[in-house]
């Protein structure tokens, strides 16, 4: 237990950018002191509360189900709260906001691109007829449930967008989380939504603008698995535009 | 300052706000409803729940079942009234969820699963994996993007709450982004803005459960009740506080001391055998098996981890299959934050802060506040008496965030618009306030009160009590408010997104709540549900105190504490007990 107990101290560089100042971003360097189980969102509260009040990062839950505490760690995507500051060390680490979004300050970037486009993919369900609570249920098997289940866990925490070489070229691309949630619910036995959602599905900023680099599944914490989501939903939008997806679906299949 | 003018405005953006902004716009889609929050709605810590929902589906289970488990797990200080609406409409809301998405786990029918948990007569938790409150938030999160009416502001941190002529107004927030101060005009408020589980040091709680709706409305008269009653949840990891759900125990896991020796036997919760069986040893409630390990490690029968002494949740009979099907959550978490793998090792768990039981006082939601309306985990509707079951607050935020939605609708319909002058006046003088902390370079650092605060509740209102270590506590909170009212130094002065300055409002609420805890602590003087005392107060005393606590703002002053009945109407309170000999359950 002793080496549990030790405590070692790491350096920290992290982004700074206060919008009130105008000055341009720079990096600023604490000596930050940490244990075995010091998660790199830990140190950042250690700076928070002892030594700069003014660095400001998101987070919540602390346990890596808000989404909240997205940042780059030596420039991969990662929760601050799920990644530990005994990985790193001796050497330094660098800290940055996430990648290809807006920063507002330090740590805290802009979301609405994202909010706007989760909203665009119409994430409920949209069901063939309204069903009276008094009848219950649905049912849905198991094995109809595994179809969507993975592409249910997606914490929004934006990782992914921050790997998305594409959404960094790109940014009107509807991009990895969104795009799985689209098919979270395309692939719910429950849910006929598929020609409400298609628009965004089928159009340049859908799956199509996807070049399959893969990196928005390496990083995704849940295991989501984006990129499987929409290269799947090619096939898809391929079936879709030759009239094919209509004739499984009356047939119960295409889910 | 910017004015935003709507009908109902719903503070904060977890299952019970979801709830009741979708319960608006679904009863009148005239009705603008602004949905404020301090995070973006899947941020809030509704998402951190793991274990479910009860809900009677089975057919060996009944409402009555239900009811009486929910009351005497309350130790009869429920209202009984408020307990039968609830167990009457868990199932349709439930069901409601699962018409929106909800991925609730399945038998191999297709038909909803449930499990057992801890005080519940039958299998009758709905769950989804252990991941139920994240299924729950991202589908109402999801399914309120349906909804023209509902407008969000997402990171609008509510700072005060406006009334006048008697009656709600509105509420005054900073947008967190640019540090603007903005005045939501409203007729109604509902307040949904969770517990206050960041007062004490170890808790299970997200960063944002800081009291705030609790503190908002004390502070504007309504009454906090029965905020003695906090929950430590047994079985937390030691340090971080991160949650093992019940579900663990609800599908068999067990509680062992450092001889490998399942103490629950020794405290009313056993015989042993026939095990597994519901209401017995790892089946009881959260407050007998939190202080039976307090017993255990007062024995020396714990053992020692880096970060506080602990026992074991030992999982490793489940199997891989069974733990990584039903426990994902919690299997990864120990991995990565405790370093332990559940399938091959025991987990070390400790108790923690996890529930406030009591919160503001109202009435199916009507809080004593004409258009202010509370529901969830910040309000006290009366069905979790003196310590709460696993699985019935992740319904309560529906049901009664459902019913909060209704009424506050039904009642902005009928209220007139009132002048703005005294609102638009109180707002500016609120304003003012605000940027003067924001300013301020003198006093003590935020995190030095809060963290003395956490251990002084630990210390002195914690899971077994005794006046002189609430009194040391009482005198700390008071020293601390006093503190706290010299100044807190920030040394983040600028607007946008400063979070030094919402910690340091945060922190404000938190004292006086907390406060409001250990006042009713010290004033409860008789041991019932999770408030259990060492000194001379060791029984239930219902001739004194089959009462609701409840506590009054008075200012700078500690709270004024009264007493209010509690409404029985067919469960005469009764010895409370578990274990005994009961029938061996079949496990789903």
């Amino acid at each position: 237990m002793t080496a549990e107990t030790n405590t070692r101290t790491i350096e920290i560089d992290v982004l700074r950018y206060d919008p009130d100042s105008g000055a341009p971003p720079r990096y600023q360097t604490y000596t930050v002191p940490f244990q075995h189980d010091t998660s790199v969102l830990v140190g950042l509260q250690y700076i928070k509360d002892h030594l700069d009040g003014t660095l400001t990062f998101r987070w919540s839950c602390r346990m890596a189900i808000c989404g909240s505490c997205g940042t780059m760690i030596n420039g991969i995507p990662q929760l601050s709260c799920h990644t530990f500051l005994r990985d790193y060390w001796p050497k330094k680490l660098r800290i940055d906001p996430l990648e290809h979004f807006p920063i507002i300050k330090d740590l805290a970037i802009d979301q609405t691109d994202f909010l706007n486009k989760l909203d665009s993919v119409k994430p409920y369900l949209i069901p063939k007829q309204e069903k009276p609570l008094s009848e219950g249920a649905y049912l849905q098997t198991p094995k109809q449930m595994e179809q969507y289940y993975n592409y249910s866990q997606c914490i929004n925490c934006l990782l992914c967008y921050a790997a998305c070489p594409q959404y960094g070229l790109t940014p009107t691309f509807t991009g990895p989380a969104a795009l799985a949630l689209l098919h979270r619910y395309n692939a719910d036995s429950r849910d006929v939504g598929w020609t409400a959602r298609s628009d965004v599905l089928n159009s340049e900023d859908g799956v199509w603008r996807c070049t399959l680099v893969g990196y928005c599944s390496e990083v995704c914490p849940k295991n989501v698995d984006p990129a499987h989501a929409i290269n799947q939903n090619k096939v898809n939008s391929t079936l879709d535009y030759f009239g094919v997806l209509k004739l499984l679906s009356t047939v119960g299949l295409g889910k | 300052m910017q004015v935003i003018t709507c009908d109902v405005v719903v503070v904060g953006g977890g299952g019970s706000g979801l709830r009741a902004a979708i319960a608006i716009a679904e009863s009148d889609p005239k009705l603008t409803v602004a949905l404020v929050s301090k995070v973006v709605p899947m941020r809030s810590h509704t998402v951190a729940a793991e274990g479910g929902a009860a809900g009677v589906i089975r057919g060996d289970d009944s409402l009555d079942n239900h009811f009486n488990d929910t009351v005497s797990g309350g130790d009869w200080l429920c209202d009984q009234d408020a307990v039968q609406y609830f167990v009457e409409h868990c199932v349709e809301e439930l069901v409601q969820l699962e018409h929106w998405g909800c991925p609730w786990s399945r038998k191999d029918d297709g038909n909803i699963n449930v499990r057992f948990f801890g005080g519940m007569t039958v299998q009758r938790t709905w769950f989804a994996a252990d991941k139920s409150g994240f299924h729950i938030l991202h589908t109402l999160f999801q399914t309120s993007i349906k909804y023209p009416g509902i407008q969000r502001y997402d990171e609008y941190f509510v700072a005060d709450l406006i009334l006048e002529d008697g009656r709600v107004r509105g509420v005054l927030a900073i947008e967190v982004a640019t540090g603007e101060i903005v005045l939501f005009e409203a007729k109604a408020v509902i307040l949904g803005t969770g517990g206050a589980g960041r007062v004490y040091r170890q808790n299970t709680n997200a960063g944002i459960v800081t009291g705030d709706g609790m503190g908002l409305a004390y502070r504007h008269g309504a009454k906090l009740r029965d905020m003695e009653f906090v929950q430590y949840h047994p079985t937390c990891l030691p340090g971080s506080g991160i949650l093992m759900t019940e579900g663990c125990r609800g599908e068999g896991g067990i509680l062992t001391n450092k001889d490998g020796y399942r103490y629950l036997q020794d405290y009313a919760l056993g015989p042993l055998d026939p095990w597994p069986r519901p209401k017995a040893m790892e089946l009881g409630p959260r407050d007998r098996l939190s202080q039976a390990f307090w017993h255990e490690d007062q024995k020396g029968n714990t053992f020692q981890t880096p970060l506080g002494s602990a026992v074991n949740l030992d999982l490793r009979h489940l199997g891989e299959k069974k733990i990584l099907e039903r426990l994902p959550l919690i299997t990864e978490a120990a991995r990565v934050f405790a370093g332990v793998d559940p399938v091959t090792d025991p987990i070390p768990v400790r108790p923690a802060v996890h529930y406030t039981m009591g919160g503001i006082y109202a009435n199916m939601t009507e809080t004593e506040v004409p258009g202010l309306f509370a529901a969830g985990e910040c309000s006290s509707v009366g069905i979790h008496g003196a310590n709460r079951l696993g699985s019935n607050s992740l319904v309560e935020i529906i049901v009664f965030g459902k019913v909060a939605g209704e009424r506050a609708a039904a009642y902005a319909r009928t209220v007139k618009d009132g002048s703005s002058a005294g609102v638009r006046q109180q707002a500016e003088e609120s304003a003012s306030r605000l940027l003067a902390l924001l300013k301020n370079d003198k006093g003590e650092r935020v995190a030095k009160l809060r963290d003395e605060m956490g251990d002084a509740m630990e210390a002195g209102v914690g899971i077994y009590r005794q006046a002189s270590g609430m009194k040391t506590a009482i005198d700390k909170i008071a020293e601390l408010r006093a503190r706290y009212r010299a100044g807190i130094a920030l040394d983040d002065h600028s607007r946008s997104f400063n979070t030094e300055w919402l910690t340091t409002i945060e922190l404000g609420f938190m004292l006086e709540v907390a406060e409001a805890m250990a006042h009713s602590a010290y004033n409860r003087k008789e041991s019932r549900g999770a408030h259990v005392r060492l000194d001379e107060y060791k029984t239930r005393d219902d001739e004194h105190f089959l009462q609701h606590s409840l506590a009054t703002y008075t200012g700078e002053g500690p709270p004024a504490i009264s007493y209010q009945p509690v409404t029985i109407t067919k469960s005469q309170p009764r010895t409370r007990s578990y274990g005994g000999a009961g029938k061996q359950a079949v496990m789903t």
